[in-house]
C-alpha cells in the first residue's frame, strides 16, 4: 500500500507494507543510507531518528506509524544538530564513523530537551547508542562543546 | 607479482624495493607508463598514490582500509607532508585491491609501521619533480628553489608559482631514482607528529560515507542467508514455501558450503539464502524459513565442558616451548614461596557495529564487488581461485568500513555474495543480521593457563612455569591444529617484558569445533591477562608494590634483537610504565571501596603501561579512571593515537565486564547486544592518555597494543578495592557488573 512519508522536509512515496521497520523504508526504499543497521533489535541506536521530534529507534519502528508525521534523520539540518556537528569535527569525534549518525541524532534530541544538559543527562540520553569504537569520552566532550558554542553564538 | 617481474624484465620502470612488497613509485616518461599510472590530461601523476590537477586539489591514494583507526588521514599526512602539499587541498581516495598498491592487508597494527617510509619518498618523489618543473621554467638551479605550502618558491627572487601551475611541467620529468629522494628532519616535520582531524569527518558527521552496506547498484537484490546453527553443519531439508510468501521475496536459494583448500583462505559456510527486493523482506523471508539440519560432528560442542577439559589438562605437563629457560624445578625448591593460579577468558566475538556484508555482481567471465574488507586482495585471490575468474577481471572496491577487529580480514560474506550473484544472474547485496554475526564468526579463542611463580625472602622471582592452552587460528586453515603455533606463542608468552632466569612455557592441547579467527590484539588478550594477573599475585604474596615488582621482572636495561627491525628495549618499557605511575598518582591513598590495578604488555612492538582505578560498590564494579601511556615509536598523528587509546580502553572493558561467547550443543548461545554486552557512555570512565616522545625511532603499532593491559588493570584494582581475585572473564559472570 502507497504512504507518504515526510523526511527533513521532503515527501516521499513508498509501496510497501505497513509493518516494514521504517529504518529499511528509509534505506533501502527511499535510498537515504545515513541511518544505519546495528542490531534491529532497538539495542544500539545506530538508526536513530526523530519523529515529530521525539529520538526513535528506527528499527524497531513500522513506516505506518510516520504516516502524517515529520522524520528528522542525520540527512537533515538543524540548528542543534548544526552545533553538534561543529563540535564533532573541533573535537575529532569519529573512528569508524559507523555509529555516528545515530549519535548525533541522539545528541540533538538531548539539546533540543535539555538547555545545559549534565554528565547525567548525558548517560541518560546517549546509553542507547553504542559505539564499538568507544569514542564516549569523545562524544561527552563534544556536547559539551556544543553547548558553549550554541551559549557562544546566542 | 607476475605483473611486477614483467616490469622489470622489460626495464622501463624503476622499481623500489620497497619494504612492503614493492611499491611502485614511478617509471620514466614511457608511453608504456600508461599500463601502470593512468595518465590523466591536465593530472600530474608521478606515481599511484599522488593525483595533482591543476586546480591546486590533491588527490591522496589510501591503500590500507580504513576502520576507525585514521589510516586515510595518517597516510595521506604523510604523504602531503613530504610533498610540502598544503591540507586544505588533500583529499584521500581509497584504492582498488590490487597488488599494484603493495600489500594493503591491514591487520597487526601494521600499516604505519610498514608503509610510512614508501608513503614519505612518494611525497617527496613528488615534491622533487615539482621543483625540478619549476627550475626549468625559471631556468635556474634546483638548488635555487624551495617547496612550500602549495608553491614552489624562487629564494633568488622570491617568486612564487602554485603547484597546480606546474602540472604540464612537471609531467614531462623524470621520477627520481630512491636513492636520490631525501626525507624531512623531524623538527621540519608539518603535519607528521601533529594533531590532524580525520579527512573524513564531514562525511561521518553527516551520514555521507559509504560503507558496504550503503553500497547501492542499479537493479540490487537484497540476500540474507540462513547458515547452520552448529559450525560446518549442512542442509537435511528445507521448506522454503513460507519463505516464499513472504513480501518481497523474490527467490529461495540453497548454497553449499564453500570448501577452503588447506592453508589458505576463507571459504564460506553455506546454508540457505532468501533474495528479496530490500534487506527486511530478507531478514523476514529468513526467519519463516523451514529448515532440518545435518548438525556435523561439531554437535556434541559444549564451551563450558571444553573449559573444564582445558582446566584439568593445565595441571599436567605440555609441550615444552622453545624459549624456555632455566631450571624451574630447582627454582621452585630453592623459593621460600610458591603460589600458583589458574587464569580464563572466554570465547569472544568482534561484532564491529556494521555487520559482515558485501555488494557483488558476477557477469560472465568477471566480478565487481564493494564490502567493507580489511584485506582486499586475499579477497580477490580468493574469488579468482572458487569462481575460477582470472584476477585481472576481478575488482575489489574497498568501502568504508563500520568497524573491523579483524572480522573484516575474513572474506567468507564476500564469497557468499559472488556465490549468490552468479547463481541469481544480478548484483546481490548479503547482509548478515546481528544474531548472524554473534552466532558464525571466526572468534577469538578461549583460553585456560596455569601458572606457578616462585618467590624468594626478598620478593625476587626465582622460577615461572606458564601452561597455556587455546584453539588455535591455524585450526581455520588446517584441521587437527590442535596446539597453539610458534607465531601465536610469540604474542606475549615467548616474548614477555619480563627477564626471569628460570622460566619454562607449556604448550596445552586445545582442539577446535568453532572457526577461530583473531580479534584486535588477538593472543596477547590472552598472555596480557594472565602474565599481569599473576605479577599482581606475586607481588601481593611478596608484599611488594606491583609496579615495583613489574620494574623488577623487567629487569636491566637491555636490547633484545629478534628477527623483525624493531628490537625490546626493556628501558623503554620501564619508561612507560613510570610516566602511568606518576600520571596515575600511583601510591596515593584512595576513597573508601576504591582501588586501583597496573598492567604492562608489549605488543605489536610497541610498549604500553596502564592503570585503571575503580570503585566497587555492593559487589558491583564502577571503572573510574584509565591512566594509558604508549611509546609507539614515532607519533605520526598524535590525535588519532589518542583517540585509538581511548577506544581501547573501551574495547578492553567490554572484554572485561561482559565479553562472553558459549556454546551449548555445537550452537553458540549468545544473540545480540542484549545478551553480548558492550561498553555504554554511562560506564565510560575517564581516560587519561600519554604519548612517549620518541619521534626518532620508527613508528610501531598504535590499534592493538592499548586492548590487552585494559583487563588484567581492572581485576588487580578490585583486588586492591576489596580484596578479591577475579581470575575467569567476564566480570558479569561474577556477578560484578
Ligand atoms: S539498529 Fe536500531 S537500535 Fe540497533
Ligand atoms: S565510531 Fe565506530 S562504532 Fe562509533
Amino acid at each position: 500500500m502507497s504512504k507518504i512519508l515526510s523526511i527533513n522536509g521532503k515527501s516521499y512515496t513508498v509501496d510497501v507494507q505497513d509493518d516494514m521497520p521504517l529504518l529499511w523504508a528509509i534505506r533501502d526504499i527511499i535510498g537515504l543510507t545515513g541511518t544505519k543497521f546495528g542490531c534491529g533489535v532497538a539495542q544500539c541506536g545506530a538508526c536513530s531518528i526523530l519523529i515529530d521530534g521525539k529520538l526513535i529507534k528506527s528499527c524497531s519502528m513500522p513506516v505506518s506509524y510516520a504516516v502524517g508525521k515529520e522524520i528528522f534523520t542525520i540527512e537533515g539540518s538543524s540548528e542543534n544538530l548544526e552545533f553538534l556537528r561543529q563540535a564533532w569535527n573541533d573535537v575529532n569525534v569519529p573512528q569508524c564513523g559507523y555509529c555516528q549518525s545515530g549519535q548525533l541524532i541522539a545528541a540533538t534530541s538531548l539539546l533540543d530537551t535539555v538547555q545545559n544538559p549534565t554528565d547525567k543527562d548525558i548517560n541518560d540520553a546517549m546509553s542507547g547508542n553504542i559505539c564499538r569504537c568507544g569514542t564516549y569520552t569523545r562524544i561527552r566532550k563534544a556536547i559539551y562543546k556544543a553547548v558553549e558554542l550554541k551559549n557562544q553564538a546566542t | 607479482m607476475s605483473k611486477i617481474q614483467q616490469i622489470n624484465r622489460r626495464d622501463f620502470v624503476k622499481l623500489f624495493g620497497l619494504a612492503s612488497g614493492g611499491i611502485l613509485l614511478g617509471c620514466n616518461l614511457s608511453s608504456d607508463k600508461k599500463e601502470f599510472i593512468p595518465q590523466i590530461e591536465g593530472v600530474f601523476t608521478p606515481n599511484l598514490f599522488i593525483h595533482l590537477e591543476k586546480n591546486g586539489n590533491v588527490t591522496l591514494i589510501a591503500s590500507r582500509s580504513e576502520m576507525g583507526q585514521g589510516i586515510r588521514t595518517s597516510l595521506a599526512s604523510a604523504i602531503a607532508d613530504e610533498m610540502e602539499a598544503d591540507w586544505k587541498y588533500v583529499s584521500v581516495k581509497q584504492a582498488t585491491g590490487n597488488a599494484k598498491y603493495g600489500n594493503q592487508n591491514t591487520d597487526g597494527s601494521r600499516s604505519v609501521r610498514t608503509i610510512l617510509e614508501p608513503m614519505r619518498k612518494m611525497g617527496a618523489a613528488a615534491k622533487m619533480m615539482l621543483i625540478t618543473a619549476a627550475a626549468k621554467k625559471w631556468n635556474i638551479q634546483k638548488v635555487d628553489c624551495k617547496a612550500e605550502n602549495h608553491f614552489v618558491i624562487n629564494t633568488l627572487t622570491n617568486d612564487k608559482i602554485s603547484f597546480g601551475n606546474l602540472v604540464d611541467e612537471a609531467k614531462k620529468i623524470d621520477v627520481p631514482l630512491e636513492e636520490t629522494i631525501q626525507l624531512k628532519k623531524v623538527k621540519d616535520f608539518k603535519y607528521i607528529g601533529k594533531t590532524l582531524k580525520s579527512v573524513d569527518l564531514k562525511d561521518f558527521t553527516h551520514g555521507t560515507a559509504t560503507y558496504g552496506i550503503d553500497v547501492r547498484i542499479p537493479n540490487l537484490k537484497f540476500a540474507a542467508i540462513a547458515r547452520c546453527p552448529v559450525t560446518f553443519g549442512t542442509v537435511k531439508a528445507v521448506d522454503t514455501s513460507d519463505a516464499e510468501k513472504t513480501a518481497g521475496v523474490e527467490k529461495v536459494i540453497e548454497l553449499d558450503r564453500i570448501v577452503p583448500p588447506v592453508g589458505k583462505f576463507f571459504g564460506a559456510l553455506g546454508g540457505v539464502a532468501v533474495i528479496a527486493n530490500n534487506t527486511w523482506s530478507a531478514f523476514q523471508g529468513k526467519l519463516n524459513l523451514n529448515i532440518e539440519w545435518n548438525y556435523g560432528e561439531n554437535h556434541a560442542f559444549n564451551s563450558e565442558d571444553f573449559q573444564k577439559k582445558l582446566r584439568k589438562r593445565v595441571r599436567q605437563k605440555g609441550k615444552l616451548v622453545i624459549g624456555s629457560s632455566g631450571n624451574i624445578n630447582t627454582a621452585f625448591t630453592k623459593s621460600e614461596k610458591v603460589i600458583e593460579a589458574t587464569y580464563q577468558v572466554p570465547f569472544l566475538v568482534h561484532a564491529p557495529m556494521e555487520v559482515p556484508n558485501a555488494t557483488a555482481w558476477f557477469q560472465e567471465n568477471k566480478i565487481e564487488i564493494w564490502a567493507p574488507l580489511q584485506d582486499p586482495q586475499t579477497a580477490r585471490a580468493e574469488l579468482a581461485h572458487f569462481f575460477e575468474i582470472p584476477i585481472k577481471s576481478i575488482t575489489v572496491n574497498v568501502t568504508f568500513l563500520g568497524g573491523g577487529f579483524g572480522r573484516k580480514s575474513k572474506s567468507d560474506f564476500v564469497v557468499e555474495a559472488v556465490a549468490l550473484s552468479k547463481k541469481i544472474n544480478a548484483p546481490v547485496q548479503v547482509v548478515w543480521t546481528r544474531e548472524d554475526d554473534i552466532k558464525h564468526s571466526f572468534y577469538h579463542a578461549t583460553s585456560v593457563q596455569y601458572l606457578k611463580g616462585g618467590l624468594d625472602n626478598n620478593g625476587q622471582v626465582l622460577g615461572w612455569l606458564q601452561r597455556v592452552g587455546f584453539p588455535s587460528i591455524i585450526s581455520s586453515f588446517k584441521p587437527m591444529s590442535d596446539y597453539a603455533s610458534g607465531l601465536e606463542l610469540n604474542q606475549g608468552f615467548t616474548n614477555n617484558p619480563y627477564k626471569i632466569s628460570n622460566f619454562q612455557l607449556e604448550n596445552i592441547r586445545a582442539e577446535s569445533n568453532l572457526r577461530i579467527g583473531w580479534l584486535r590484539s588477538v593472543v596477547h588478550i590472552h598472555s596480557g591477562f594472565g602474565n599481569n594477573s599473576f605479577v599482581d599475585e606475586l607481588a601481593s604474596t611478596a608484599k611488594i608494590d606491583p609496579v615495583q615488582l613489574h620494574l623488577n621482572l623487567i629487569g636491566k636495561d637491555r636490547v633484545v634483537k629478534g628477527k623483525s627491525k624493531f628490537p625490546y628495549d626493556s628501558k623503554r618499557m620501564k619508561e612507560v610504565l613510570k610516566s602511568t605511575a606518576k600520571m596515575s598518582n600511583w601510591g596515593q591513598s584512595l576513597p573508601e571501596n576504591h582501588g586501583i590495578g597496573v598492567a604492562i604488555h608489549y605488543s605489536f612492538y610497541s610498549y604500553v603501561a596502564t592503570a585503571v582505578e575503580v570503585s566497587v560498590n555492593n559487589g558491583k564494579v564502577k571503572v573510574e579512571n584509565v591512566w594509558t601511556t604508549i611509546d609507539c615509536g614515532l607519533a605520526l598523528n598524535k590525535d588519532n593515537i589518542r583517540n585509538q587509546l581511548e577506544g581501547a580502553a573501551i574495547f578492553g572493558m567490554s572484554i572485561a565486564l561482559y565479553g562472553k561467547i558459549s556454546t551449548k550443543e555445537g550452537a553458540v548461545e549468545q544473540n545480540n547486544f542484549f545478551d553480548y554486552q558492550m561498553t555504554r557512555i554511562k560506564d565510560a570512565p575517564k581516560i587519561h592518555v600519554a604519548i612517549m616522545d620518541k619521534m626518532h625511532e620508527p613508528p610501531t603499532g598504535v590499534g592493538e597494543p592499548g586492548v590487552p593491559v585494559i583487563a588484567p588493570a581492572i581485576c588487580n584494582a578490585i583486588f586492591n578495592a576489596i580484596g578479591k581475585r577475579v581470575r575467569s572473564l567476564p566480570l558479569i559472570d561474577e556477578g560484578m557488573v
